[in-house]
């Protein structure tokens, strides 16, 4: 299998016939499609014309002028960025017209004449589209005399971002973000004339999980992030081309630092995936990569974590492991890069001899796991971003876009607004389901497999048109028989899926084949052929490999038995899965625990042995977003010592007798001579649905900004995120007695917050997953879709 | 050439901006004319009239109808721009406050025309009375079956909503009207598509002005011909002139397109006491400024482009020798910049600037540089701006130049109120001429 | 004056709200005159006011400050009883509109765009009014008060202050400021019969045209 696309594949269908137009700029002929603007066309032979407010994914509104070109015939200079080309047009820039010439210089010199002369002092000084445009097409020297306009010094729009007024150049670009893209028009021009401004409603802040984008899209210094503001200059920085760790929505970033730390992380351009945007998580979230690091190899002496040698770290693990014989697992955790994922895959299989493996480090079933083989797995860019664009329909499934795969969000959101009808079956109509003006198909948490096998006939009818999709989230496995509706609905109506998970590695383990049950390749360990092929890859007697063991949450009570002895772990958070209590009581009792991880953890605080893995900037990878496209990534720090995962199992197989290569070249050049799979498939899965209490059920997800571990030690991006409450119905709560706190409760405990009533179906309550206040499996002991009690309370959290 | 009172005809009866009023001298005539026959040909007569809009612009009206797209199955909108706000212009106030009635008529008969079901008056908020004589015209021609469903029984529809902005030049913009209206910011939007296409809501929207508007009832009433005997060829038909400044009788004067502004001086008195033109405007600070050697040119469309200025709005601003250019000048922009929307740089920047140096010339500050500098800016605004408001912050400076650059170069040395004593400008008691 | 300022948007006044979000094909339309009508409840457009046009028309705070502060009429500080306007536009201004407003503001203690010294009145340089034959003009509450001078501008600030009936020399009688507003946000009131709104030079053509007016 390969792991470097082919951008066709992408491109499902022929391209549509274009209509072509000839026009002539600056002299040179050139064809280009009818409706292309000047602006996009000149690009298309070298010619860059200035520009402000003209962005390629924002809606032309030739406010700055800077563009200004003469068109033969046409009286007056036209604005580049808003005309259209037509037939036989002769177009002449600045660099063959005079008249270009003077209206751009004559703008430039506009723009300038209030504009600060701070660039030293400058966060985008050395980068800044106004400084370059300024020489290039600028008068040497300002004529104004006159007095600068100057506004207070700056002031925040929200947490993270400030504004120093007088750089801006009223570009809008911000704005059109916020309002086009975002669907956040929170943050607005105010006032008129010479004192227009960006600004907020009074007292509230420009409230977005995209807000960093108005940063990287300004093009003078007025936005600024609170996190790297006068940290550093561009030119003092080391660029990198990365690919977000933070979800399956993989964004193609750009990693700038200095001195072996980020500085900074911006939206780098994929217009497959991220176009040229990205979420303030995966920009802002990476203080936890120098924080908080597991940094030497620890072993447990006395019942106590001592720092080791690596050569001693390698052989009380590999005694450890080979103690403990086949009876071993591995839990791989979602965040391995596809390299790392596919070295634990056959680590399990060839050193441990087991099949006990999964990726899954949250809720999840064995209808999920066949799910998966059957509809997921081997199937990559089945379905794609531009599938979603282009859908008639799309229906989502316990999936919530805007938390929980926000490019997919935005992607929604573009279709949405050019004519695709989203519906939302969810107990909750969220903000973002108002931001897709979705179709709210209204249910009580628990039943959304009930409710999937009667949509009504409107609904069902949109989702038979030829390209719709029914987009399924990660949290479907928390439903008993809900995947099991999804692959009826989508085989009944012809809908293609997308399955879409959190985490950055859960499509590439999957592929890897890190999980019970399915070798690489969406392989079936059980099928003959899959197994010859892979034992061939590997090199090793197919007999040898072993036949299907236990997914995640078998293997934990396995371990809880003792039937499983010793277990491999790798960036494991125990809080993060249902079974988390009884993972760390069965660790307490496990014969050996080996833990790979980067940061201490319940799980690191229990190992025998811990070995410290890099983190993303410190190694090369793949990461495969939800499409299964694969986005690989070099080491922004070549020199760092730290190993990656593959690394450290590569070393333990070798300290094991066996043999596996922890090289990132080596492992995509063994992965990519992987056949595609064209045998068998497993089929799909009929768990039936499960009637649910009558009483209050749990709705939650995790929200964007939350707990989470790698959003750790960044202050500005966590005051953004949204308030912990619970939400709940205006019938429910008026049936509480409207109380301002409510308490929910579970098995292990109870949850106490502010209420909101939201549009949230009678007898459901919803809850964040995992933020400040609201850790449902450790506080809670339930998950979605389970039954709650749910009392007022006079206040106070819990 | 003679005064020629046609929509201002009544306005001595103080019961005209009463339905009774306005009907006991023929009003509603020509919308019970129109509703019998077709839209088309309604149309067609307004075409056939030559009938120029008087907002400024000068565009045929029945062209403007006719890029209405027809039985497309969208809402069609009239919107009536009373905006009125220019500097100079005061002639749709009047009509409003006067007349209501014949703004009402024709937003009807134009309605109908133009297959619109809804029609919205947007009047300039700051003048109150305005709003409400407008306002009470609708609701005594809906009570009176005018306005509403099956007007006079012919099957026709229409709602009619009186709108009130809240201080913005710009909203004289038609497409910043269509914005504000629709509850924006009053910032002008890309053409195309063009309101005709794509306006009020997105669906084919006329614009037209107060004073055009008003001419419809009696074009439809009393024929083409009848209203091509006055004017020109390409400026046919009659205008409120509304003349001000330091003439005798400074007020409203109907007359024919193609009158001179020296007839139209004479009929207002004359200038006051010992006192004569310095330099005069035909229609609005956003048209170039003329001399006493312009006051014979017929005040058409035409002759006044040819004069290198514009008729505008047809509002004659009349300033006598006790006025300082310079000061005036500063004025205009002075306003403009309180006026500049702020979407594009050229309007926004250019007028701060420039202000700030006239201000200087004001103050007797400027230096030669500083002119030659002040014309290479407003030739940076003029046609680079996005809108025209733009071009009309553009026009005063230059304009004055043309004839006044003597005032400037003075002001290099000497302030404006040392060169002109103000006080001499008054035109109350206290005043020195 | 027999409107009492009062600062609070009650039910009556956002049904006001919601009645003319009702006039249009798409509500927000209505709220230019919503915030008119947010003075004239407030006799300010405060953080309150703006809430509560968000709101009924389903839009973020932050568009609809972005409209506010668009307009220059909306107000972000008490207006106090009456608002005063001096045109100071060239035609205004230099015949007497200058010399006027000097003497209104001393009158006042008020400066451009804020309040009189006891708060009462609010006083502006406004622009243009489009009454450029009635030169110089003022403006109480908006309502046209014609051909001023600083004299008989003055008398008018006195007469109001003393709470003497004044009359607006086009228009009705002066009430207040948010009164006023109340007529623009709702596009009507009861007063069209009230005032006359025709004068002398409105009817300087007609007069000549009618030859019976050489004065």
């Amino acid at each position: 299998m390969t792991i470097t696309n082919d951008p066709q594949t992408s491109n499902a269908g022929v391209a549509p016939a274009v209509d072509l137009v000839n026009v002539v700029i600056d002299g040179v002929e050139m064809a280009v499609p009818k409706g292309t603007l000047v602006i996009r066309a000149a690009e298309q032979i070298g010619i860059e014309i200035p520009r402000f407010c003209d962005h390629p994914l924002l809606e032309p509104v030739a406010a700055c002028r800077a563009c200004l070109i003469e068109i033969d015939g046409v009286p007056k200079p036209q604005p580049a960025c808003a005309q259209a080309v037509s037939d036989g047009m002769v177009i002449k820039t600045q660099h063959s017209s005079e008249v270009a010439r003077v209206a751009q210089e004559g703008v430039m010199e506009f723009l300038l004449a209030n504009h600060p002369l701070d660039c030293p002092i400058c966060d985008k000084g050395g980068e800044c589209p106004l400084q370059n445009q300024a020489m290039s097409v600028g008068r040497p020297e300002s004529r104004f005399e006159g007095e600068k306009r100057t506004f207070p010094k700056p002031i925040n729009i929200n947490a993270q971002i400030l504004l120093d007024r007088e750089r801006c150049v009223s570009c809008a670009r911000c704005t059109r973000f916020a309002d086009q893209i975002a669907g956040d028009p929170s943050l607005e021009l105010l006032e008129r004339g010479a004192k227009q401004q960006v600004g907020t409603a009074d007292d509230q802040p420009f409230d977005s999980y995209f807000s960093g984008n108005t940063i990287q899209i300004c093009p003078v210094g007025a936005l600024t992030s609170a996190s790297y503001r006068f940290r550093a200059r561009p030119f003092d920085l080391v660029s990198v081309p990365t690919t977000c760790e933070h979800c399956a929505s993989g964004c193609s970033l750009r990693t700038d630092y200095r001195r072996g730390v980020v500085t900074r992380r911006l939206a780098w351009d994929d217009p497959e995936v991220n176009e040229e945007w990205n979420c303030d998580k995966g920009r802002f979230a990476f203080a936890y990569q120098s924080n908080g690091r597991v940094e030497l190899p620890l072993v447990r002496e006395n019942g106590e974590l001592r720092p080791a040698s690596w050569p001693e770290a390698m052989s009380v693990a590999a005694a450890g492991l080979e103690a403990a014989g086949s009876s071993t697992g591995v839990l791989v955790g979602g965040r391995a890069t596809v390299e790392d994922a596919y070295a634990y895959s056959k680590f399990a299989r060839t050193v441990l001899n087991t099949d006990n493996i999964d990726f899954r480090a949250r809720a999840l079933s064995l209808e999920e796991s066949q799910f998966l083989a059957a509809e997921v797995a081997g199937r990559t860019l089945h379905t794609t971003y531009r599938n979603i664009e282009q859908a008639p329909a799309a229906l989502l499934i316990a999936f919530e876009p805007e938390d929980e795969s926000p490019i997919v969000f935005l992607r929604l959101r573009k279709a949405a607004e050019a004519g695709t009808k989203v519906h939302t079956l969810s107990p909750v109509y969220s903000l973002g389901s108002e931001k897709l003006a979705a179709n709210w198909i209204s249910v009580k948490a628990g039943t959304e497999a009930q409710a999937l096998s009667n949509l009504d006939a409107a609904v069902r009818d949109s989702l038979s048109q030829p390209g719709a999709v029914v987009v399924v989230g990660e949290r479907a496995a928390s439903v008993p028989g809900l995947l099991s509706s999804v692959s009826r609905l989508a085989e009944s109506t012809g809908a293609k899926i997308a399955w879409i998970p959190r985490r950055a590695g859960e499509r590439g383990a999957l592929e890897m084949g890190a999980i019970a049950g399915l070798l690489p390749g969406g392989r079936p360990i059980s099928d003959s052929d899959a197994r010859a092929q892979i034992a061939t890859v590997w090199n090793v007697d197919a007999d040898s490999l072993p036949h299907a063991g236990l997914s995640g949450a078998e293997l934990i009570s396995a371990i809880s038995r003792g039937s499983i002895k010793a277990v491999v772990t790798a960036g494991v958070q125990p809080s993060d899965m249902p079974q988390g209590a009884e993972l760390i009581e069965a660790l307490n009792t496990a014969d050996f625990v080996v833990a790979l991880d980067n940061h201490h953890s319940d799980i690191t605080e229990r190992a025998h042995v811990v070995f410290p893995v890099a983190v993303v900037t410190e190694k090369a990878g793949t990461f495969m977003d939800w499409e299964g496209r694969s986005k690989p990534f070099a080491a922004a720090f070549r020199d760092a010592l730290t190993l990656s995962d593959a690394g450290v199992l590569a070393m333990l197989a070798s300290a094991m007798d066996s043999s596996l290569s922890g090289d990132t070249n080596t492992l995509r050049k063994e992965i990519a001579s992987i056949p595609t799979w064209n045998g068998g498939r497993a089929d799909i899965p009929t768990t039936n649905a499960e009637s649910v209490d009558a009483g209050p059920t749990l709705a939650t997800w995790r929200l964007l900004l939350d707990s989470g571990l790698m959003q750790e030690d960044e202050p500005h991006l966590a005051a953004t995120a949204r308030p912990s409450v619970v939400l709940i119905s205006e019938n429910d709560h008026v049936a509480l007695g409207t109380p301002a706190f409510i308490a929910v409760s579970g098995p292990s405990g109870s949850i106490t917050l502010p209420a909101e009533v939201g549009m949230v179906a009678d007898g459901s309550v919803w809850l964040p997953m995992n933020s400040p206040g609201s850790h449902i499996y450790t506080q809670l002991g339930a998950g979605m879709g389970e039954a709650v009690t749910v009392a007022a309370t006079t206040g106070g959290a819990a | 050439m003679k005064l020629t009172p046609v929509i201002t005809e009544f306005w001595d009866d103080p019961s005209l901006y009463t339905l009774d009023g306005y009907r006991s001298h023929g009003g509603y005539q020509a919308l019970a004319k129109a509703l019998k026959d077709t839209p088309d040909n309604i149309i067609a007569t307004v075409k056939d009239s030559g009938l120029r809009g008087r907002g400024g612009a000068g565009f045929p009206t029945g062209l403007k109808w006719s890029f209405v797209p027809q039985n497309d199955g969208k809402p069609h909108y009239l919107v009536v721009n009373a905006d009125e706000s220019e500097p100079g212009a005061c002639k749709d106030i009047p009509i409003m406050m006067a007349n209501p009635h014949a703004l009402v008529e024709g937003v009807i008969i134009t309605s109908f025309a133009i297959r619109a079901n809804h029609a919205f008056i947007y009047i300039r908020g700051e003048v109150p009375e305005a709003i409400r004589k407008v306002a009470y015209a609708v609701k005594q021609a809906r009570e009176a079956g005018l306005i509403g469903t099956n007007i006079l029984g012919s099957g026709f529809d229409l709602e009619v909503t009186v709108h009130a902005g809240a201080g913005a030049y710009i909203c004289g913009e038609e497409t910043a009207l269509l914005d504000s209206l629709e509850g924006y910011r009053g910032q002008p939007r890309l053409k195309p598509p063009f309101p005709a296409v794509a306006g009020l809501y997105a669906s084919p929207t006329v614009i037209n002005n107060v004073e055009t508007i008003a001419n419809i009832p009696y074009i439809v009433d009393r024929g083409v011909d009848w209203f091509r005997q006055f004017g020109t060829e390409k400026s046919p038909g009659f205008k409120v002139f509304a003349v001000s400044g330091h003439v005798k009788r400074p007020g409203i004067y109907e007359a024919p397109l193609g009158i001179t502004m020296r007839e139209l001086l004479d009929y207002a008195g004359g200038m006051r006491d010992g006192s004569e033109v310095k330099f005069w405007i035909p229609g609005g600070s956003s048209v170039p400024m003329l001399t006493p050697e312009h006051l014979d040119l017929p005040l058409t469309y035409e002759a006044m482009a040819e004069a290198g200025t514009m008729l505008g709005t047809g509002t004659p601003m009349v300033f006598d020798q006790t006025v300082s250019v310079v000061k005036a000048v500063t004025r205009w922009l002075e306003f403009y910049k309180h006026e500049s929307c702020g979407k594009c740089t050229p309007c926004r920047e250019g007028t701060y600037w420039i202000t700030g140096v006239l201000e200087k010339f004001e103050h007797g500050h400027g230096t030669e540089t500083e002119m030659d500098t002040l014309t290479t800016l407003c030739g940076q605004i003029a046609g680079r701006s996005f809108c025209a408001l733009g071009d009309a912050a553009a026009t005063p400076y230059p304009g004055a130049m043309k004839y006044f650059s003597d005032e400037f170069k003075a002001a290099t040395h000497t302030s404006a109120d040392e060169q002109f004593d103000p006080v001499k400008s008054y035109v109350f008691s206290g005043a020195r001429v | 004056m027999t409107i009492e300022i009062s600062r609070g948007i009650t039910e009556a006044t956002r049904n006001e709200m919601r009645e003319l979000a009702a006039r249009y094909p798409n509500p927000r339309s209505a709220l230019l005159p919503m915030l008119h009508v947010v003075q004239s409840a407030q006799d300010e457009v405060t953080t309150e006011g703006i809430a509560a046009c968000a709101e009924i028309l389903e839009i973020t705070q932050a568009e609809v400050t972005a409209v506010a502060t668009f307009y220059t009429m909306y107000k972000f500080s008490p207006v106090g009883k009456h608002h005063i306007g001096v045109c100071i536009n060239t035609m205004c201004g230099l015949l007497g509109g200058d010399a006027v407003y000097e003497k209104v503001a001393e009158r006042l203690g008020a400066t451009h765009n804020g309040p009189s010294a006891d708060g009462n009145f609010w006083l502006e340089r406004i622009e243009c009014q489009a009454a450029c034959t009635h030169a110089p003009v003022m403006t109480v509450d908006w309502e046209f008060m014609d051909d001023v001078t600083p004299e008989s501008a003055v008398g008018v600030i006195d007469a109001l202050a003393a709470g003497e009936e004044v009359w607006s020399t086009r228009g009705p009688k002066i009430r207040d400021f948010q009164a006023t507003e109340h007529t623009l946000g709702m596009a009507s009131d009861e007063l069209a019969t009230e005032g006359n709104s025709v004068d002398a030079k409105m009817l300087a053509g007609l007069m000549v045209a009618k030859g019976s007016n050489n004065s």
